[in-house]
């Protein structure tokens, strides 16, 4: 379980300082699928990182069963990463100069995975082992880097906006692979998004504006990728 | 304006390093063919046999000197220039893009890239007035034994134009010529990433039986050679010249082996500094993402700086047999018929405190760069 307290983050220093995040706490329950949910400037992307330690917050906890990994050291905290996260962005932030089985395998080595290549296959990829970035297209480029956050068998995996740069058609179908593989891989999703629709596949739902939750509430029965709109 | 957008304060430590190996390249040169030119005015008035050994022993040290050392230093800065030039437009690609789609001519863009000219024009005539400061206690210290009569010092505007005027003008056409071909794509294609499209440029095979580090560290040295090679020039640099600087002062003066220091030191540095910031710069996203993803900073840096290691080390072998040889050619050779040339041996203390200098220096930069790279985050490459 993920318990983030009284979080506060600014940015910028005396009289430009903004307050980014104002004390936030919640909980996101182990296996859960939560969509962080604002318009763009909300705060939702800086909390994410702050959740996934790849900030640090000015004040406030995020405990990750029970270790305060604002605590942690730099070193830590990248063993923490390591050993308990996965993320994937709207970028992709692939390697342009290496073929989709390194790309994953960058993921994989951390945990020591071995068939790692089921993932690749799980993504539908496996016929494009040895293809590079430059030659695949958006959503395969977003599935590679879908294969190499699992690659590492991640607790929990955080998406920035993973469709934003994806047509609806690409954006569909790596949302039904994320949520194919959360079922056979049992992992805590925590994505973050403006599109409400999206937000109709999750179990929780987080609203934000301005820095402050404004809302939680949990959907019924999830819808899939196929059945939301766009 | 357009100036401002494509070369930024960032860029200018870039643009004094060209001027630094520039100068360097220019400086040797210089002396050594203002000697070659000026000591042939003095060929009609020997009179004695040993005057004739003496001045066909300096004519072929300038030579050896001008074309081994002062050639080798001069294609190097030449191809470290004209890599700089294509790195920097390459980098400036998207910016590129901007202004031409903000509706700037071609031309207009392409021609502020002629600061590289300037850049090249501060190095050479740096280098060029140096020469001509130094070059007077240079001519005494060649004939100190006056065995040839007077040489003077003359300005040979040719030595002005070949290692001032026509690097100044061929870097800046070169530059603005390259912006402009570059310029020739359409917007759309500037404003894309560069992603390689193949297993060709800058990709390769791996290995399935080793590590994605071991991979990393493998694809980040082939696929920037010429950075392979300014790493391994620039060992090779404080290599030689660390070492002939001790040989110099017993077979030239010290006035020589401090120089070749000071030369080879500036050179190393400057190379050193120029290759590594352009590999971590290259590798930001690369590191930016390992770290997201959990990699120790160690292994970081194993993966983008470590391949450099081994190259480095190279670079100091190969710049101590090539002094070894140089100076042995010259004693043997050159000066074989003139008296008073003390016998060359290889000085084995010099290389061996030059080896422990330049492990603990290349150790001490690594360790900086090491910092560099831990302070680099994914809100870098975020902010793009």
């Amino acid at each position: 379980m993920i318990e983030v307290k009284h979080i506060i983050k600014s940015y910028g220093n005396g009289v430009s300082r903004f307050q980014v995040l104002q004390d936030i706490s919640l909980e996101i329950k182990d296996g859960d699928f939560a969509v962080i949910l604002g318009a763009s400037g909300s705060g939702k992307s800086t909390f994410l990182n702050v959740i996934s330690g790849l900030e640090r917050p000015d004040s406030g906890n995020v405990l990750y069963a029970g270790t305060d990994i604002t605590a942690l050291s730099d070193k830590d905290l990248t063993a923490f990463r390591k050993e308990h996260v996965g993320f994937i962005f709207q970028q992709y932030y692939l390697l342009p100069n290496m073929d989709v089985d390194r790309n994953v395998k960058m993921g994989a080595d951390l945990a020591d995975n071995k068939d790692y290549r089921a993932v690749i296959e799980a993504v539908g990829l496996g016929e494009k082992l040895h293809k590079y970035p430059g030659e695949l297209s958006g959503g395969e480029q977003q599935r590679v880097s879908v294969a190499r956050a699992l690659a590492k068998k991640p607790r929990v995996l955080f998406l920035d906006e993973p469709t934003g740069a994806l047509d609806e058609q690409t954006g569909r179908q790596v949302l039904d692979y994320i949520c194919r593989l959360k079922s056979e891989y049992a992992f805590a999703i925590v994505m973050v998004t403006h599109n409400l629709n999206i937000a109709e596949m999750a179990k929780t739902v987080i609203k934000m504006n301005s820095g402050k939750i404004t809302g939680i509430y949990q959907n019924e029965i999830p819808k899939t990728a196929y059945e939301i709109g766009w | 304006m357009v100036i401002s957008m494509l070369i930024g304060m960032k860029h200018a430590a870039k643009l004094v390093g060209i001027s630094v190996i520039s100068c360097c390249a220019v400086l040797v040169c210089t002396m050594f063919l203002n000697f070659y030119l000026d000591i042939r005015s003095v060929r009609g008035e020997l009179t004695s046999e040993l005057s004739v050994i003496f001045y066909n022993a300096q004519v072929s040290t300038a030579k050896v000197v001008c074309l081994v050392s002062g050639g080798c230093l001069l294609i190097t800065s030449i191809v470290m220039l004209l890599f700089y030039i294509k790195h920097s437009i390459d980098t400036h690609k998207k910016e590129l893009g901007i202004l031409k789609a903000l509706g700037y001519s071609n031309l207009r863009i392409a021609k502020s890239f002629w600061v590289f000219g300037i850049s090249a024009f501060m190095g050479t005539a740096a280098g060029f007035g140096g020469a001509f400061l130094l070059m007077p206690r240079f001519y005494d210290l060649q004939n100190k034994d006056n065995i040839l009569p007077e040489i003077a010092l003359r300005f040979h505007p040719i030595v002005f134009l070949y290692f001032v005027l026509l690097p100044t003008i061929g870097f800046s056409v070169l530059a603005v010529g390259y912006a402009w071909c570059k310029l020739r794509k359409p917007v759309i294609v500037l404003l894309k990433n560069d992603f390689p499209s193949s297993g060709r440029t800058g990709t390769y095979k791996a290995r399935t039986d080793c590590s994605f580090t071991d991979d990393l560290r493998r694809t980040t040295l082939r696929s920037r050679k010429v950075l392979t090679f300014f790493i391994i020039f620039a060992s090779f640099c404080f290599s030689a010249m660390t070492q002939m600087s001790f040989s110099m002062k017993d077979l030239s003066s010290e006035m020589m082996g401090a120089m070749m220091l000071v030369i080879g030191l500036v050179l190393a540095f400057t190379t050193l500094f120029l290759a590594v910031t352009t590999v971590i710069k290259g590798n930001t996203k690369a590191i930016a993402m390992m770290r997201v993803l959990g990699y120790p900073q160690k292994e970081c840096c194993r993966a983008i700086l470590g391949g450099y290691r081994p190259m480095s080390y190279l670079g100091f072998a190969i710049g101590t047999g090539y002094q070894y040889i140089l100076l042995r050619i010259m004693v043997d050779l050159v000066f074989k018929d003139v008296e008073g040339i003390p016998a060359y041996q290889f000085h084995i203390p010099a290389m061996l405190v030059s080896l422990v200098i330049f492990i603990l220096v290349y150790e001490s930069l690594m360790f900086v760069y090491a910092n560099k790279i831990r302070k680099i985050s994914m809100k870098e490459i975020m902010a793009e």
